[in-house]
């Protein structure tokens, strides 16, 4: 460890303490506490889903029927961030948004990261033919950029939500694919594995019960990563046109309806939504960048 | 190196068939009668009969699949019945500004990233490493089609000097007019930059750690010098790989700034065939732009074997 070098004898260096008590749900509550970026990004994501979910409850608003003749007014105190252009208050219109952005986003990173996972680690577990076949899949399609594919599907299918965050999850599996394949290249020759075999343990047990367990940092690392690629990914298909349909909105089809108006002046169709997306995107690369340095640490100490 | 070549080349071509058996299941999703998604409501029964035949609707998947290959090896991607036209002809006259663009961009970002990311890692954890830091999390977290969006109200609205789309036409208009190339390039390359940087900081950080820098500086070299004449080199060589790695999203990229500007390229085209249901223009676009990819990776990989002598005698496991 590098940053080690110029302590004084029998300094802990950052983040060993917590990985030096083993636990890993322990080192990854260490992480949040010593990384003030981390903890600003949970911070962020806890207020968005509060504000979501939470706040239509406090928050009334009519979200069904437009008005035009309300459209378009600047923040007041009625409408506390103006309204859009059919006259939806845009405030409660976030919490709406909100709410699918962040569904979509997590929805979809669960079924890539569950898929690549347990692709990866089959094939990396097995070796071999098998291995050679399944990650030249993984090559063919990871060679179609993502938007390409998802636009495709969305011409093909022109899916609802519960269709879009499957599509997606179809589309993004690739990268967790390989990630948890090249780990489980590494736990198979483990002896704790061979000990596994050894006691008649099948297979399965073994991907399941020890591969999989084990590559679990790695994992949520990666979702992390996902979540934040997701929302952003939703945005890019709703400015194209090919987004989640109405009534639904996201945050990104909010911000690319906000965007037609950008010449006339109406700030308050463009920032909120706009904002709301960077900072939830960067929350969520915050915390995974400080998982990922909290798990390497961890396995440089192996 | 001839061992290593020929084996990474048998690798990119094996992925390529891939990519083609691909493109053909995603040719066989289509709802319904292809035939009649692909021609359109207007096709008469005797054309839909022509095409079925055609394109071997009637005969084996596998005889299908090797139609379809026969057809992609003489050059036949498709037609285009929205254009009237062939779907080579179409990516043909869109490719060049494509290329242009993402080209440039990727120049642009690495220029650009290279000095930066080696600042942000002489000055670790000081003020400019943060701010620096700050500003390559929220360009990569911003919807590229709003960053494009914001510098075209400052540059083409506000400031008034540059131009908002891009020139219309092929290829020669866009040379024709490079003021319309440089806020699409700026946007492409600000989201490429962003990632770039990062990764050489950490690359820098990496190399300033390693006992070349330690014999370097023992012998009295001028930290200048430790930099750029050993660290430097050394550090640039990972971003070959990463330019590779990169590539798929990049062209997502251009896809979203072809969009924002109304650039003439090949993501415009394919923009344009989701909205008017071209699925050949759509399926042949997919097949070339991942061949294009594979072709870029394996490009990076040789490169990165030239420069780095170590990875050729890597074996497998």
């Amino acid at each position: 460890m590098t940053s080690g070098v110029g302590d004084p004898p029998g300094a802990t260096p950052a983040g060993g303490e917590a990985a030096a008590k083993g636990g890993l749900w322990r080192l990854a509550l260490g992480v949040f506490v010593q990384h003030r970026a981390a903890l600003f990004g949970v911070g962020i994501v806890a207020f968005m889903a509060l504000f979501s979910f939470l706040g239509p409850v406090f928050y009334h608003t009519d979200q069904v029927h437009t008005n035009l003749s309300r459209a378009n007014l600047p923040p007041s105190a009625a409408h506390p961030l103006g309204t859009d252009d059919v006259g939806y208050d845009i405030l409660g219109r976030l919490m709406l948004g909100g709410q699918t952005s962040l569904e979509v986003g997590f929805a979809a990173a669960l079924v890539a990261t569950g898929i690549g996972t347990l692709w990866g680690a089959i094939a990396g577990f097995t070796g071999g033919f098998l291995d050679g076949f399944m990650m030249r899949i993984v090559d063919g399609i990871i060679a179609i950029p993502t938007l390409f594919l998802l636009l495709y599907l969305s011409t093909v299918f022109q899916p609802n939500t519960l269709l879009l965050i499957l599509v997606i999850g179809l589309v993004a599996w690739l990268g967790p694919a390989r990630l948890v394949r090249g780990e489980a290249l590494t736990l198979r020759t483990l002896e704790y594995v061979d000990a596994v075999r050894m006691m008649g343990g099948t297979r399965r047990r073994i991907v399941g019960r020890h591969v999989i367990p084990n590559t679990i940092g790695t994992i949520m690392v990666n979702t992390t990563f996902q979540i934040a690629d997701a929302i952003l990914i939703v945005a890019a298909l709703s400015f194209l046109g090919l987004g989640p349909p109405a009534p639904a909105t996201n945050w990104g089809a909010m911000l690319s309806n906000g965007v037609n108006y950008s010449y006339a002046g109406y700030w308050w169709l463009i920032y909120p939504p706009g904002l709301a997306i960077v900072l939830t995107v960067t929350a969520f690369n915050f915390i995974g960048d400080a998982l990922r340095d909290a798990f390497e640490q961890r396995l440089q100490r192996r | 190196m001839t061992f290593y070549l020929i084996r990474r080349v048998g690798q990119a071509f094996v992925v390529v068939v891939i990519v083609s058996i691909v493109t053909f299941i995603l040719s066989r999703l289509l709802p319904g009668e292809p035939a009649r998604a692909i021609l359109g409501l207007q096709a008469s029964p005797v054309q839909i009969e022509a095409f079925r035949q055609a394109r071997g609707y009637d005969e084996p998947l596998i005889v299908q699949y090797g139609m379809y290959v026969d057809r992609l090896l003489h050059g036949d991607f498709g037609f285009s019945y929205k254009e009237n036209e062939t779907v080579a002809a179409l990516v043909a006259q869109r490719l060049p500004p494509t290329v242009l663009l993402v080209g440039l961009s990727v120049v642009v970002a690495v220029i650009l990233a290279v000095p930066l990311g080696m600042l942000q890692a002489t000055r670790r954890n000081r003020p400019i490493d943060y701010g620096l830091t700050g500003a390559s999390f929220v360009f990569y977290s911003m919807p590229s089609f709003w960053l494009g969006l914001l510098l075209i109200t400052l540059f083409a609205v506000y400031l008034d000097v540059l131009p908002a789309g891009a020139p219309q036409g092929s290829m020669s208009s866009v040379l024709a007019e490079p003021a319309g190339l440089v806020l699409p390039v700026m946007t492409l390359a600000l989201v490429t930059l962003a990632e770039f940087s990062r990764y050489m900081r950490s690359s820098t950080l990496d190399n300033l750690g390693e006992g070349y820098v330690s014999t370097a500086r023992a012998k009295g070299a001028s930290e200048r010098r430790v930099l750029y004449h050993h660290v430097l080199r050394n550090a640039l060589v990972p971003i070959v790989t990463l330019l590779g790695l990169r590539l798929p999203a990049i062209l997502n990229g251009a896809l979203i700034t072809e969009g924002v500007f109304n650039y003439p390229g090949i993501g415009r085209l394919f923009w344009q065939a989701t909205q008017s249901q071209d699925y050949d223009v759509l399926l042949g676009v997919t097949l070339i732009v991942a061949v294009g990819t594979v072709a870029g990776s394996l490009i990076a990989d040789v490169s990165y074997a030239v420069l780095d002598p170590r990875v050729r005698y890597v074996q497998p496991r």
